[in-house]
């Protein structure tokens, strides 16, 4: 058990720089997910941490050492893979038990240890079998009992579910929040997929580009974006950007999205976007739950609108509504009882309470 | 299920049945036909040699009909098996090959695991020049080691030729290049994750070879063991060149050298020599044939 620490970490490629300079602090039993697009340096600052790849520049710290030039054993980590890794000619017993038999534990503690972890995982009556005799969930649960039996400081789990079908990622994502909960090991967890980020996470690192855009709780993430592309990169469906401006109508803060179309800021909204030039190019961010149907009586915050719909995407739960505003698609989600026809007109409702503001250019929220 | 009437009334027209399984009929015809070919070609030599070392020298002289023995005799196996000059062929045959595969293996699985995996510079260029290497025929090369060897001893005193273990030197030459590049083919088609998990399990490199890369690539290492044992057994041009005493010989030179006198050729213990000679590798095959196959297709396809 330790907390990680990475202070200017840099990692380049020749004259390819893959991670520019990142700062995190990750406190001991805390579950942190780095997240992004494929290529924004995720996988390898998690190789880092590991000490499969050699850092460029900075130092990493695990309990409160510098492991920079600390080889990968003696890091004292566990590694979970995306396509498992498992020792095809070992069987699970002898795959979960490797390290501890390089360590020369006593053939006791291993058994005990590895019974222990396989009970966990439920993967006992699996014990003797071999890799290529198990499924892709029941594999990935072996390379989890061979992280858990070493009994590391840190867990690093690099894009663990991407190689299983939809349904079995649902269930090992529950799972492994279940052994968090269990052994509390400090875990490093990568992955492309949002979703998981969101469900797994004690707190979440968005990357891009080598840097870290923002890190924050699962909630603040969602609610209180910094910069348009984790409030993009956030939530599915995303967070519609409409091109807008401010300007003063009667006295009041209005958003302007096309000619005929404006709004009027709710006062909290207008109080924090008063000093915001009205000639900057603007976005106005507003997530799909936030566009709904028009309700019979007026809310304060909640302006009407009338739209003509291009798609309608029936959940069951809720219906996706799709429409145009100046070229731009939006997308609603409304009740499936509104109404909601392809091409047919509906009057929406927008929550100004829950919009975002965003500088076009630089993709700052304001 | 002959046949089957569909439509009564339209315009009616044959219906092909099967015509993937009949184009795959002809396909195993035509294969049929040309492994037949085949083996035919490639067993007709040791079919003549098993039917010549079973007559007598006199049925041979004779110029009786080739294929068939008249008057079977075991006389030239009991000449063989009892010939203390025969069987130390066979023994330095046998010794040779065995230490030349141990050594081959001692050099070429580690230096292809290091070729394969600990990425340093200039480890792709060496690799390919490995390869390179196997491709200089050994014609062109005996004159020099030739003259090395001979130069060496000059020099040191240590007389290397015209002694069996001189051979130990020259044929990793052949058989190193070759089997390190085979398995740096085998190498290279574990996934790297497998020497990830290992090195954060806390293998070192070695524990990595020894544990992990070795047992997964046994398939591979075996038909690298097995063309090391070939290449080594059935050397001809080496032995002929560089030892020359009767006690120093290898199997398929010292045949030759011991049992053509002059112009007069023993064709019965010759062709007796040579299956005797040829049983060994057969056998090994026999028994490693399927590891054999799965090694020299390995990466084809990747599981």
């Amino acid at each position: 058990m330790a907390d990680v620490t990475l202070r200017k970490v840099v990692k380049r490629y020749d004259d390819v720089e893959a991670v520019r300079g990142i700062d995190l602090d990750i406190a001991d039993h805390e579950f942190v997910v780095l997240v992004g697009p494929s290529g924004c340096g995720k996988s390898t600052t998690l190789r880092m941490i590991a000490g499969l790849e050699d850092i460029s520049d900075g130092d990493i710290m695990i309990g409160g050492d510098v492991v920079n030039d600390v080889p990968p054993k003696d890091r004292d980590i566990a590694m979970v893979f995306q396509n498992y890794a498992l020792y095809p000619h070992m069987t699970v017993a002898e795959n979960m038990s490797f390290g501890l038999r390089l360590k020369n534990y006593p053939k006791a503690e291993i058994k005990s240890r590895v019974t222990e972890a396989a009970r966990m995982l439920d993967i006992t009556d699996l014990i003797d079998r071999k890799p290529k005799q198990l499924s892709g969930g029941q594999r990935q649960r072996v390379a989890m009992g061979r992280a858990i039996v070493r009994n590391p400081k840190v867990f690093l789990f690099d894009e663990p579910l991407s190689n299983l079908d939809a349904k079995l990622r649902v269930q090992m994502r529950i799972e492994i929040k279940k052994v968090h909960q269990k052994v509390r090991t400090t875990t490093v967890y990568v992955t492309h997929d949002q979703v998981e980020a969101m469900t797994l996470a004690d707190r979440v690192v968005v990357m891009n580009h080598g840097r870290i855009e923002q890190i924050g709780t699962p909630n603040e993430l969602y609610h209180k974006p910094a910069t348009k592309f984790v409030a993009s990169f956030i939530g599915s469906p995303a967070m519609n950007f409409v091109p807008c401006r401010l300007e003063d109508v009667g006295g009041k803060l209005h958003v302007r999205l096309t000619d005929r179309l404006a709004f009027p800021l709710p006062p909290a909204r207008a109080a924090r976007y008063q000093a915001v030039p009205r000639t900057d190019k603007l976005l106005l961010g507003i997530r799909p739950e936030h566009i709904t149907e028009a309700r019979p009586h007026a809310e304060p915050g909640i302006e009407p609108f009338d739209a003509v719909l291009d798609v309608t995407e029936p959940m069951g739960m809720e219906t996706l509504v799709y429409f145009t505003l100046e070229g731009t698609q939006v997308c609603g989600r409304v009740n499936p009882n509104a109404g909601a026809q392809d091409g047919g007109p509906l009057r929406l409702a927008v929550d100004l309470n829950n919009m975002h503001l965003l500088n076009e250019v630089t993709g700052a929220v304001l | 299920m002959s046949t089957m009437t569909i439509d009564k009334s339209g315009p009616t027209r044959k219906v092909k049945y099967g015509s993937m399984s009949r184009d795959r009929a002809w396909a195993l015809r035509w294969s049929y036909f040309f492994l037949v070919l085949f083996a035919i070609f490639s067993l007709t030599p040791p079919l003549y040699m098993l039917v010549t070392s079973l007559k007598s020298s006199a049925e041979i002289s004779a110029a009786t009909n080739p294929w068939w023995v008249y008057h079977p005799t075991l006389e030239n196996y009991i000449g063989l098996l009892t010939s203390n000059q025969f069987l130390r062929f066979f023994w330095n045959s046998a010794w040779v090959s065995i230490i030349v595969v141990t050594i081959t293996m001692l050099i070429s699985v580690p230096a292809a695991f290091a070729l394969a995996r600990m990425k340093f510079w200039g480890s792709a260029t060496l690799a390919t020049g490995v390869f390179l290497t196997y491709l200089i025929p050994d014609t062109l090369l005996f004159i020099p080691l030739f003259k090395m060897f001979a130069v060496f001893g000059d020099w040191t005193g240590i007389q290397l030729i015209n002694r069996w273990y001189v051979l130990l030197l020259i044929y990793p030459t052949l058989t190193v290049p070759f089997c390190t590049w085979i398995m740096i083919g085998y190498f290279a088609s574990i996934p790297k994750e497998l020497d990830e998990a290992a090195i954060i399990d806390g293998a070192s490199w070695f524990q990595t070879l020894t544990r992990i890369f070795i047992p997964v690539a046994l398939p591979g290492l075996i038909a690298a063991t097995i063309f090391a044992f070939t290449v080594s057994w059935a050397q001809f041009l080496y032995p002929l060149v560089f030892t020359t005493s009767t006690d120093q010989l290898v199997l398929p030179v010292g045949i030759i050298t011991t049992l053509i006198k002059g112009d007069v050729f023993n064709w019965g213990q010759i062709m007796t020599g040579a299956l005797l000679g040829a049983a060994p590798p057969l056998i090994i095959y026999a028994f490693l044939m399927d590891y054999y196959i799965a090694g020299l297709t390995a990466g084809a396809t990747k599981g």
